[in-house]
């Protein structure tokens, strides 16, 4: 791997991504776990700008670090649930052992098959720009039905959340 | 260029940090947060695959539509997973999943 801007930005959204990640697991404080999670999706947005697809990178700071990470700050406050729990953990070596077990099958399964002659040698030159997803998202050839499935899906989301969260007292 | 196999090894990495908090931790909110970390990783995976994958003469954007949808579906589970939360909260005065077992037979 060279030494040039991408290989850089790499290097530092990966320090971003899977510091923030280990922060969000491992912080007592929920409220700094919010930002801990907004620091690793930031650098899940920087990977998306590296794999050229801006518009997924805009998508993910709007949705996730403007809307979702807002949310569960909202909750955290709510739920009052900083002083409530006294144990961060349960069962933390038999978790730990599993979850490491599973990172080194997940890294040998999907290493092992794309190494040697089926490693991909160079990535196209030519990639979708956010105008071909704009075109084929309401191409009836495209992804028109699932594209509307999408929009009924997030208005009885929004129904049933305002539905469950709401105080039957009043 | 960054090879392949280096996107694949920090999603797989970021995977299994969501899956250690999703099994260890007691907070239903950290939870769902970690949960939204493994959902991340595979978006990552989506993304790269889709980004090495040969297209040919057709633009497939199967991999970039793929992952907004995944945005889509995510933003749906935290809206109503954090109403439930909020709720179980307000019934029983805690966020420990297992507590929350007035279903248990």
């Amino acid at each position: 791997m060279e030494l040039n801007a991408i290989s850089i930005g790499f290097v530092v959204f990966t320090v971003f991504t899977l510091g923030g990640a280990l922060g969000v697991v491992a912080t007592r404080n929920l409220f700094q776990g919010t930002i801990w999670l907004m620091v690793s999706l930031f650098g899940v947005a920087g990977y998306f700008v590296l794999l050229s697809a801006p518009f997924l990178a805009a998508v993910q700071i709007l949705v996730y670090i403007g809307a979702i990470a807002i949310l569960i700050t909202f909750a955290v406050m709510l739920t009052r649930s900083i002083a409530l729990i006294k144990a961060r953990y349960i069962r933390t070596l038999p978790n730990f052992i599993a979850s490491l077990t599973l990172f080194l099958i997940l890294l040998l399964g999907v290493t092992i098959p794309i190494f040697g002659p089926h490693s991909p040698e160079s990535i196209p030159e030519y990639v979708a720009s956010t105008r071909d997803l704009g075109a084929a998202l309401v191409d009836e050839n495209g992804y028109v039905l699932p594209f509307l499935l999408a929009s009924v899906l997030l208005t009885a989301a929004m129904i049933g959340a305002i539905f469950i969260a709401r105080d039957e007292t009043t | 260029m960054v090879p392949l196999w280096m996107y694949l090894a920090v999603a797989a990495a970021l995977f299994s940090i969501g899956v250690f908090g999703v099994l260890a931790r007691r907070n239903a909110v950290a939870i769902l947060m970690s949960v939204e970390l493994m959902l991340n990783a595979v978006n990552i995976n989506l993304v790269a695959f889709w980004r090495y994958s040969e297209t040919g003469t057709d633009l497939l954007l199967n991999g970039y539509v793929f992952t907004a949808f995944v945005l889509i579906v995510a933003a749906a589970e935290a809206a109503v997973g954090l109403a439930i939360i909020i709720t179980v909260y307000r019934n029983r005065r805690s966020v420990v999943p297992e507590e929350a077992r007035a279903l248990k037979g």
